[in-house]
C-alpha cells in the first residue's frame, strides 16, 4: 500500500499518492490551474514542463509549475484566479 | 542543491534521459568529472518516467544503475535558462540556481509533443497523450475515466495500454493516418525484430480497444472541463462522450538550448556530425533534438556522444553502423505519421492558437511570418515562449519559429542579475519570489 500525503488546494485537504505532483493534487481536487488571459479555465497539458498551463502558487511561490514540484505534507497550492 | 553554487565539470550533461544518461554514464566511466542535470524531479525523461507504484522498465533499471555507479554528479530539479558567457550555463532551481561551467557539453534536451489546435482544445482535460501518461505514473486516479486517445505515432498505442493497465475506459484511438501507411509500417517492421516484438506486447494489451485509423478528433466539447469529444471518420462526425482527451501528434525536438548557443538546427532539427558534433566546437548533441528516433537510438547516441566527448573516438565508431539502423527507423516513423492536411482546418475563428496569450485564429491568418505575429498579437511570447504554438502555427500557416532569445525559460530576475553581480562581489541573499 502507498503511502498517502495530504496538502491543502484552495483551502480544502486532498489527499495524494505520497510521490505525486501538485499538478494531481489539483486535477484530483477538481481545480483547474488557472485563468487565462481572456477568463479560460486551464489545467495541465503537457505533463513536463513545457506548456507553462498548470501554473498555480504553491507556498506562496506564484507561477510554479505545478507538474514539476512534488507534492509535500502540508503544502498549501492555490490556483490562480 | 545551495541558493547559490558554482560548479565545474570536464563533461556537463543537460537532459537526463535515455540519450543524456547514456552520454553522463559512459564520459565517466572514463574517469573525467560529468554532471548531469535535468528539470524533472527525477532522471529517466518522459520515455523512463517512474509510475508511483510500479517497477521500472529493465532498460531503464539498467541505465540508472550504470549511471550511479559510473560516478556522475546528478543534479535534478535544475534547469538550464541561459549562457551568460562561453562555457558557462546559468541553472535555476525551485530555490536558487547554480552557475555550470563546462570544458565539454552533451545536449540531450528531448522532445515534446506536437499539439495541433481545434475547437475545444483548450478545454481543462484535454491533455497530451504522454502528458496524461505522465499525470497518471504521478498519481493521477484513472480508473473508471472515460479517455479517448487520438493524434498520430506510436505513442498513442502505448499510452492507451498503459491506460487501460490502470483501470481507463478507452472508447475508441483515433489514427490520422491512413491502414495503407499503418500496412505500410507493419510490414516495413521485418527490418526490426525487436520492435515486432514490442508491437506483439502491445496487440495483446490493446485487445477489444477500438482503433479507428484515417479519423480524428474535430472538436471538443465541456463546461469547466472536456465532457465529449467529435470525431471525423470517413466523412462523417460522431460525438463520444468522455472525461478525458488524450491527444498527441508526434513529438517535436526540444532546440531551443542548442539553438541559443549557436548551433546550426536545419529542418528543425539540430546538425551534428558522426561524433554527434555539433557545429559549434565542444557540444554535442544526442537523442531527439538530432532526428525523432526514439529509446533504441537515443541510447547509441548518447553514448556516441559520451565516448567522443572524452576522446574515445574509436570506441564511439563501433556504434555507427547501429546508429545507421536505427536511423532508418526514425524515417519511417516520419513517413508513416505524416500529418494530413486536413488536419490543418479544423481552427475556427475564434479558437485560441497561442494559449499563454489567448491569440485566436482569426489574428494570426493576417500576418505571413512568425515575426510578424509575435511583433503584432504577441503570439509565443508568453510564459512557454512559443513551444505549444510554435510547433502549430509551422503546421498552419508553414512559419518557421526558428529564433530564440536568452532566458530559454522563464527566470527569476535575481538568477539572471545574480550572475553578472557575481563577478563583482560576493552576492547577497535572493529574496522574493518571481
Amino acid at each position: 500500500m502507498l503511502s498517502q500525503v495530504t496538502v491543502i488546494v484552495n483551502g480544502a485537504p486532498v489527499v495524494v499518492p505520497s510521490g505525486a505532483t501538485v499538478a494531481v493534487a489539483v486535477v484530483l481536487a477538481g481545480q483547474a490551474c488557472r485563468k487565462s488571459v481572456s477568463g479560460e479555465l486551464r489545467g495541465p497539458l503537457c505533463g513536463m514542463g513545457i506548456c507553462f498551463e498548470c501554473r498555480v502558487a504553491i507556498d506562496g511561490n506564484l507561477h510554479a509549475r505545478s507538474c514539476q514540484v512534488l507534492c509535500q505534507p502540508g503544502m498549501e497550492i492555490d490556483t490562480e484566479k | 542543491m545551495g541558493r547559490e553554487e558554482q560548479r565545474h565539470f570536464d563533461v556537463l550533461v543537460i537532459g537526463g534521459g535515455p540519450a543524456g544518461m547514456a552520454a553522463a554514464a559512459c564520459a565517466a566511466e572514463r574517469g573525467v568529472r560529468v554532471g548531469i542535470v535535468d528539470d524533472n524531479p527525477s532522471f529517466g525523461g518522459q520515455i523512463w518516467r517512474g509510475g508511483l507504484n510500479s517497477q521500472p522498465n529493465p532498460n531503464s533499471a539498467k541505465w540508472t544503475e550504470r549511471l550511479r555507479r559510473s560516478g556522475a554528479v546528478a543534479l535534478c530539479g535544475l534547469r538550464v535558462v541561459h549562457q551568460p558567457e562561453e562555457g558557462v550555463l546559468l541553472a535555476e532551481g525551485q530555490n536558487g540556481f547554480c552557475e555550470l561551467r563546462y570544458d565539454r557539453l552533451v545536449l540531450a534536451t528531448g522532445a515534446r509533443e506536437r499539439f495541433l489546435p481545434f475547437p475545444g482544445w483548450t478545454l481543462p482535460n484535454v491533455m497530451g497523450a504522454g502528458g496524461l501518461q505522465a499525470m497518471v505514473k504521478s498519481g493521477l486516479l484513472i480508473r473508471g475515466k472515460r479517455v479517448v486517445v487520438a493524434g498520430t505515432g506510436p505513442l498513442l498505442l502505448a499510452v492507451a495500454a498503459y491506460l487501460r493497465k490502470h483501470g481507463a475506459e478507452i472508447p475508441l484511438i483515433c489514427e490520422q493516418a491512413s491502414w495503407s501507411s499503418l500496412a505500410r509500417f507493419g510490414s516495413a517492421l521485418i527490418r526490426w525484430p525487436e520492435k515486432i516484438l514490442q508491437g506483439l506486447q502491445l496487440k495483446r494489451d490493446l485487445s477489444g480497444i477500438p482503433l479507428a485509423a484515417s479519423t480524428w478528433v474535430v472538436a471538443a466539447h465541456g463546461e469547466a472541463a472536456v465532457e465529449s469529444v467529435v470525431i471525423s471518420r470517413a466523412g462523417r462526425t460522431k460525438t463520444i462522450p468522455c472525461d478525458y482527451l488524450a491527444c498527441g501528434f508526434h513529438l517535436v525536438p526540444n532546440v531551443e538550448l542548442p539553438l541559443l548557443l549557436g548551433c546550426a538546427v536545419r529542418h528543425g532539427f539540430v546538425q551534428v556530425d558522426d561524433f554527434q558534433n555539433t557545429t559549434v566546437p565542444s557540444v554535442y548533441c544526442a537523442g531527439e533534438p538530432t532526428g525523432v528516433g526514439g529509446v533504441e537510438l537515443a541510447l547509441i547516441e548518447g553514448q556516441i556522444a559520451g565516448l567522443a566527448a572524452t576522446g574515445h573516438t574509436k570506441e564511439a565508431a563501433a556504434w555507427f553502423s547501429k546508429r545507421r539502423k536505427a536511423h532508418r527507423f526514425a524515417q519511417l516513423l516520419e513517413r508513416t505519421f505524416r500529418l494530413r492536411a486536413e488536419l490543418s482546418t479544423l481552427a475556427l475563428p475564434e479558437t485560441m492558437i497561442c494559449r499563454c496569450e489567448d491569440v485566436p485564429y482569426s489574428r494570426l491568418r493576417q500576418h505571413t511570418s512568425w515575426r510578424s505575429a509575435k511583433l503584432h498579437t504577441r503570439c509565443g511570447m508568453g510564459p512557454c515562449q512559443g513551444r505549444v504554438c510554435g510547433p502549430a502555427t509551422q503546421f498552419l500557416f508553414k512559419w518557421n519559429p526558428d529564433s530564440v532569445r536568452p532566458p530559454v525559460f522563464p527566470a527569476r530576475v535575481e538568477t539572471l542579475a545574480a550572475f553578472s553581480r557575481q563577478l563583482e562581489t560576493q552576492p547577497s541573499e535572493v529574496t522574493g519570489g518571481h
